[in-house]
Formats: structure tokens, sequence, C-alpha cells
């Protein structure tokens, strides 16, 4: 038996060096970029690796924002979009996924095999054809392209579905028809509160994951006061902060500042809805 | 039985209409729009008319004989590869660490936090990040590299092809294992705990144990990671794009990079880009419709369960 103490020990010494390793691992680049972010470009030359950060932070700011990186437009234009996208994501799949399950109608189960066919399809494969559509109709350089397709989340109506399976009781909508509730009111001022945990959750995830796309936005927007963040960032990429380090990690962190301060504060719930993303049930 | 009353089946339609109209807009019709464009010479930026070729599938004779487009495929195949067999190894280890009832690891809600962060952070930053860190001749990694001395001099990570899939398979690897982790743990917590508690009492090793009652038991779950993670791999984009631009020498250039380069660079060939992105969307649409079986017979079982509880609910409502 003691023996089998002793090897669970070492087993346990084992999993947390890993977990450490592993946590450090997951830090250590953000960490340096953050410090970089305050340090000279002549102080990364000598030493890219610094734990404590420097005094350089609004010399890198200036050189920053001197040349074609506009942080604040680039905030701007991504909270737009990845607001506008969550709030349609979020209102019209509950509405979806209410049609779904408090209502009996014919096409009913075929709509929801249909759902379930697409949910898997990327809009990337689209690219093309949406470029050449948004580009007839003259919607380059808008925001809408980024915004409204969002109204057609067919993974989000199913995980609501889902959600509301088990929640919903007939019995709340069938009292409220008998007070004299219209279906669309009930819907709006019954259902949509029951929902919240669930529409909380699918938030945050549509939110970060327009806050995170690229490939879309990349091809709608050809104008720099139009760039959402993570165009924006793209510019670092670029000749003309090639030699300015300390400018590139600092226009690095305010891209994912936003992110990390929403991530800290919420990371129970993200966790736990990657958990329930997973599991649909 | 549905006949009492108001009819109430047309708000079913009523409140699918939104979802149905915004889908055939922005998926269903740019979705035929591209298949269309494969078909024709639609090419040269700013163009939007176009002729249907003669030979109909020239596009994709073109794209399927092009070295590069070849060549992207099979880069997008190896570096998901290079990112999956790491991933989901460590993701299992470490789903097989935390859910082990004798080991009772402290601190698992922080590793959590950490472990899952890289993904929730944006990628085109992470792409760019990378690329400083690996920088030559000073940079992060070489700076540690050579004062761990295991480095003499410093390597030049971006212009080795290797190196750069490497980076890039890592990248991608360091920003989905905890989620691939959080995802198994959560199909474990789903087993009857009966099921361990038994083995425990037969003396079973948690070896034995992992190995006999929870991967067996992981299928479905294991599955549902391997397609999302396939689905998500042949769709990579951010990090090779931003990472190397798809260089050296084409060795980070994926399959999206590629289609973007096509139809957005140079002449501007949107009709092979069409054609390249279609070819794409067949593999996956092969994945999801494995996908489907695999999500449909869950979905119906609850439908099954509802309607049972329906007519129970009216049986009541009747009765009373």
């Amino acid at each position: 038996m003691k023996s089998l103490k002793t090897s669970t020990n070492i087993t346990k010494t084992i999993i947390y060096v890993v977990c450490i390793f592993l946590s450090i691992l997951s830090i250590f680049p953000f960490w340096l970029m953050f410090v970089n972010a305050t340090r000279s470009t002549y102080q990364i030359q000598q030493n890219s690796v610094a734990l404590f950060p420097s005094t350089f932070l609004l010399n890198n700011w200036k050189i920053l924002n001197g040349k074609s990186f506009n942080a604040a437009v680039g905030f701007m234009n991504s909270m737009l979009v990845s607001s506008g996208a969550t709030l349609c994501a979020v209102y019209f799949s509950s509405l979806t996924a209410y049609a779904l399950v408090a209502y009996t109608w014919k096409l009913r189960q075929p709509f929801f095999s249909f759902i379930l066919a697409i949910m898997m399809i990327p809009a990337q494969v689209s690219g093309i054809g949406f470029y050449q559509m948004m580009y007839r109709i003259g919607w380059t350089n808008s925001l809408w392209p980024l915004i409204l397709p969002s109204i057609a989340a067919p993974a989000m109506v199913f995980f609501m579905r889902q959600y509301l399976m088990a929640t919903l009781s007939l019995d709340i909508v069938n009292s409220a028809r008998i007070d004299g509730a219209g279906e669309f009111y009930t819907f709006n001022r019954i259902i949509l509160p029951i929902m919240k945990p669930a529409m909380a959750t699918q938030a945050i995830f549509t939110f970060v994951l327009n806050w995170n796309n690229l490939f879309i936005p990349m091809i709608i927007l050809t104008r720099r006061e139009k760039y959402t963040m993570p165009i924006m960032v793209s510019l670092l990429r670029g000749d003309i902060y090639k030699t300015e380090y300390g400018s590139v990690y600092l226009g690095l962190a305010l891209t994912v500042l936003p992110l990390f301060v929403v991530y800290f504060l919420l990371s129970k719930y993200i966790i736990a809805g990657v958990a329930l993303g997973a599991l649909k049930e | 039985m549905r006949k009492k009353g108001i009819n109430y089946a047309k708000y079913g339609y009523y409140f699918s209409i939104p979802f149905v109209l915004a889908y055939l807009i922005f998926s269903l019709y740019p979705t035929i729009y591209t298949v269309i464009i494969g078909f024709t010479d639609l090419r040269g930026l700013g163009r939007t008319t176009f002729t249907f070729l003669d030979d109909p599938f020239e596009n994709f004779k073109l794209i399927l004989a092009n070295d590069t487009f070849k060549k992207s495929v099979v880069n997008t195949a190896v570096i998901w590869i290079m990112n999956f067999i790491p991933q989901i190894l460590l993701a299992l280890l470490l789903t097989a660490w935390f859910t082990n009832r004798r080991f009772k690891v402290k601190g698992q809600g922080i590793f959590k936090v950490l472990i899952y962060m890289p993904n929730i952070i944006t990628a085109a930053t992470i792409a760019i990040l990378f690329n400083s860190l690996f920088g030559y001749p000073k940079g992060p990694v070489n700076d540690l590299l050579m004062t761990l001395g295991i480095l003499d001099a410093p390597a030049n990570f971006h212009m080795q092809e290797w190196t750069s899939k490497g980076v890039v398979a890592f990248i991608q690897f360091w920003m989905w294992y905890g989620n691939s982790m959080i995802v198994l743990i959560a199909g474990v917590l789903g087993i009857s705990p009966t099921l361990f508690e038994a083995a425990e009492v037969d003396g079973a090793t948690p070896t034995q144990i992992f190995f006999k009652i929870t991967l067996p038991r992981l299928k479905t779950i294991l599955l549902y990671v391997l397609i999302t993670s396939m689905v998500g791999g042949l769709q990579m984009y951010d990090i090779p794009k931003l990472y190397l631009w798809g260089g050296p020498d084409n060795a980070t250039l994926t399959a999206n990079v590629f289609i973007h380069n096509q139809a957005f660079s140079g002449s501007y060939l949107y009709n092979r880009a069409a054609a390249a992105s279609m070819l794409m969307f067949l593999i996956i649409v092969v994945l999801s419709i494995a996908m489907f079986y695999l999500m449909r017979d869950r979905g119906e079982q609850k439908l099954r369960r509802q309607e049972r509880a329906r007519v129970r609910a009216l049986k009541r409502e009747a009765s009373v």
C-alpha cells in the first residue's frame, strides 16, 4: 500500500510540474508582449527577453500612432461589428429556436435537419461569391456585410434549441395565451428572460469570434478608416514598422487588451461554455 | 389533438423567416454565386461581368494541375496533422490527470483558465507576435536558446521550410489543446460515476480505467473534436497568412491563403479562386455529413422525448 502511495505522489509531482510549465507557456508570450511594449527599440535589440517593464510606453505610443496604425479606429469598428453581430445572432437564434420548440408545424423536422446539415459549413468557402455580391450592391467598405449574416447562425440555433427543450415548460406559454398575450409578445417578454443564461454564454463566444475574424473583413474592407482590429494588426507586419520593435509590441498588446479583460472577468463562464458547447445537451 | 383551439402552427413559420431570409441572402446565394464564377472568365480588379467558358471545367482543370495549389493542400494537411496529433495526445493526458479520482489535482480551475487562454486571443495578433518572438538575428526565442546554451549562433527560423511549418503547427497546437482538453473533460464528467466506482472496487489501476472505460466512452466526443478540428484546420488562414505570408518558398502556404492570393492580388483571378474554394467546399461537405449523422441521433432522441412529454401534458389538460 505504501509503494502505491509513493508512486501516486511521484505522479502528482509530475502532474503539477507539467501543468505549471504549460501555464507558463500560455502566459509567457503575452507577458513578453506587454513588457516589450514598454521598452525602447534599443533595449529590445540589446536583450529581447525582459521580465519587468521599462519606461518607454509613451514614446512607443507616439511612434505607433505617427504611422498607419490607428488603434482607436480599429477598436470602434471592431466594437460596432462584434456588438451588432452578437445582438443579431443571439436574438434571431433564440427566435428560431423558439419556433422549433414551441410550435408544431409541418416543416419543423426538415428545417431542423437542414440546420444540422449547414452547421459546419464555414463562411470562407463562399467568400468569392460574397465579395462579388457585396461589390455589386456597393457594400464593400461597409460594416453591414459583417453584421447582418449573423442573423442566420445555425450552430447557435442548435444550442438554443437544446437549451429551450430542457428549460421551457409549455404551461407558461399556455397561461400567457390565456391571459391574452400575443405570440410575439410572449417570446419577447416571457421566453427571452428564461433564455438569459444560454444567451450570455453564446454572446461571449459570438463576440470574441467576430472580434477575431480576419478572412471576410479582409475581403470586404479596403479603406483604412473601416479597418477592424485584426486588419489593423496586419499593418504591423508592414515595412514601415520593421525596425520599431517597441511600437509593434505595443500595437499587438492594444489589440488584445480588451480580450484579456473580458477573459479574466468571465473565464468561469467561458470555460463552462466550451464544455457545454461540445456536449450540446 | 392539434385541431383544438387556435392554430398556432403558422407562428413556427413566421418566427423562422428572419433566419431563412438571412441564410438565403448571405450564405446560399454567395455559395451558388461562387459555384457559377468557377465556370466563368471572371477576373481582373473591379470586374463583375462574366461569360461562361467554352470548356466549363477549365478553371477546375487548371487549379487541379496547379503545383502551387497542390502544394498548398498538402501543406494544409501536413500542418494540421503536425498540430492535431500532439494536441489530442496532450489533451487526453491532461484529461486523464484532471479527472482521476486518486490524484485529486488541486488548482484545476486556474490551470484550465490559463491553458485555454490562447484560444480566445486574436489569431492575427498571435501570428505577428510569434513572428517577433522567433525573430532573427535578435528575438526572444533565439536569445533564450543561446542563454541556455542550446544554440551557438542565432537560427533563422523564418528561412527554413520545416521550422516555419513547425512554428505554424505549434501555434495551432498551442491555441487549441486547451479547448480539446475542456471538451474531453466535459465528456468524461458525463460518464456515469458508478462505472468508475465499480472498476475501482474490482481493483483496476488508473491506466486500466482510462483505456478500458474512459476512452471507449469518449468515442463520440473524440470524433466530434476530430471533425471540428479538421474543418477548422482546412480553413487555416490567419496564422499562416500573417506569420510569414505563406513563405518561405510557399512552405506555409495553406489552401485558404492560396485562394485569397489568387482572388485578391496579382491578376485577381476570381474564377480560379472560386474553383479552388469549391474543391475545398466538397471536402468540408463530406466531413459535415459525417458530423450530421453524429449529432442527428441525439437530437432526434430529444425530440421524441419532448413529444411524449407534450402528449402527457395535453392528456393532463384534457382530464382537468
